[in-house]
């Protein structure tokens, strides 16, 4: 270990290495989220958060690490396409999820979208056959 | 959606964030890669032309840093919370499905706010009503209607911070009359 222990050198590698630790942390809770929950949509949570944070405090690390400034805009665009692309893959899983009824109602304390889809359902089969099913 | 034209000023935002892409993969800041990245933005701009993302013109920084820091915040605490929830609850967690309807019909702010709201964990966005603007929610851990409440009123309070950050004027407008009311 570095005898050193109040030089900046000594607190970046600590700083960085509590970040590691956290983001792994964060990375186990997706997979333990991931066996533990019950249905698909409440395991999409655990599939997709923790680890905008999880990799934020590991590209933080490697930031600190590396020690150079001209690799912080390649972490934090790769972050940021990260932030992107997370509610997107999301959304569609548990929009496709909910359609196919892949949830558990039991566990719903209420259902807002329910009466929405049944009016709609209800529409286009009166409609059946013209030019109906979309939503106006 | 037509090939309307946009002006620069609209069109700005986007080519400054093509040239921050193109200086970070290249890891190079210098003046001539820039300038080279810029052409092929505007190159890029001007050949793959897609719908235009109709921003509303201004952007205030001095709510836009706070909101940030909130919104990290917010990550980071969900994200203890998700964890304890996955241990301690696991298969025995209730969940709702909320409907939240939001005051703007800007396409962008409907987006941003679901993204948002997204990336905070224990809320995913299910479904999108565009005509209307409302975001369907399926929301974890939900076990009274007060919880519900509360989480609307979340909702609501991200697209108010967005709209102050990057809001259309007649936005602001209404946000102030709801203020007042």
């Amino acid at each position: 270990m570095n005898p050193d222990r109040t030089s900046p050198d000594a607190w970046v590698d600590m700083l960085s290495a509590v970040f590691m630790i956290v983001g792994a942390i964060m990375s186990l809770g997706a997979a333990i989220g991931l066996l533990r929950f019950p249905d698909l949509l409440s395991r999409m949570h655990a599939a997709t958060k923790p680890q905008v944070l999880g990799l934020f405090l590991l590209l933080a690390s490697i930031g600190l690490q590396m020690r150079t400034w001209w690799v912080w805009p390649v972490l934090l665009v790769a972050w940021i396409f990260q932030l992107l692309t997370v509610p997107v893959s999301a959304h569609m899983v548990g929009r496709a999820g909910y359609r196919t009824k892949h949830l558990h109602r039991e566990l719903l304390t209420s259902d807002e979208l329910e009466a929405v889809v049944q009016k709609a359902a209800a529409r286009a089969a009166r409609e059946d056959g013209s030019d109906g099913g979309r939503g106006d | 959606m037509s090939r309307r034209r946009i002006s620069l000023r609209q069109e700005l935002p986007l080519l400054v964030w093509l040239v921050i892409v193109w200086g970070a993969l290249w890891q190079d800041f210098s003046p001539g890669n820039l300038l080279f990245g810029a052409l092929l933005a505007v190159a890029v701009a001007r050949l793959f032309y897609l719908p235009p993302v109709e921003l509303s013109g201004r952007f205030n920084i001095l709510y836009a840093i706070p909101f940030a820091l909130v919104f990290l915040g917010k990550v980071a605490a969900a994200s203890a919370q998700l964890l304890y929830l996955a241990v301690a609850r696991g298969p025995k967690v209730t969940n709702a499905v909320v409907a939240v309807p939001l005051r703007s019909r800007q396409d962008l702010m409907v987006t941003a706010t679901g993204h948002v709201i997204s990336l905070i964990p224990g809320s995913l966005v299910v479904e999108v009503d565009r005509s209307t603007s409302t975001l369907y929610l399926h929301a974890l851990n939900i076990s009274s209607p007060q919880r519900v409440e509360s989480l609307k009123q979340e909702v609501r309070s991200i697209e108010a911070g967005l709209i102050r950050i990057m809001g259309t004027k007649e936005e602001l407008e209404t946000l102030r009359m709801e203020a007042t009311a």
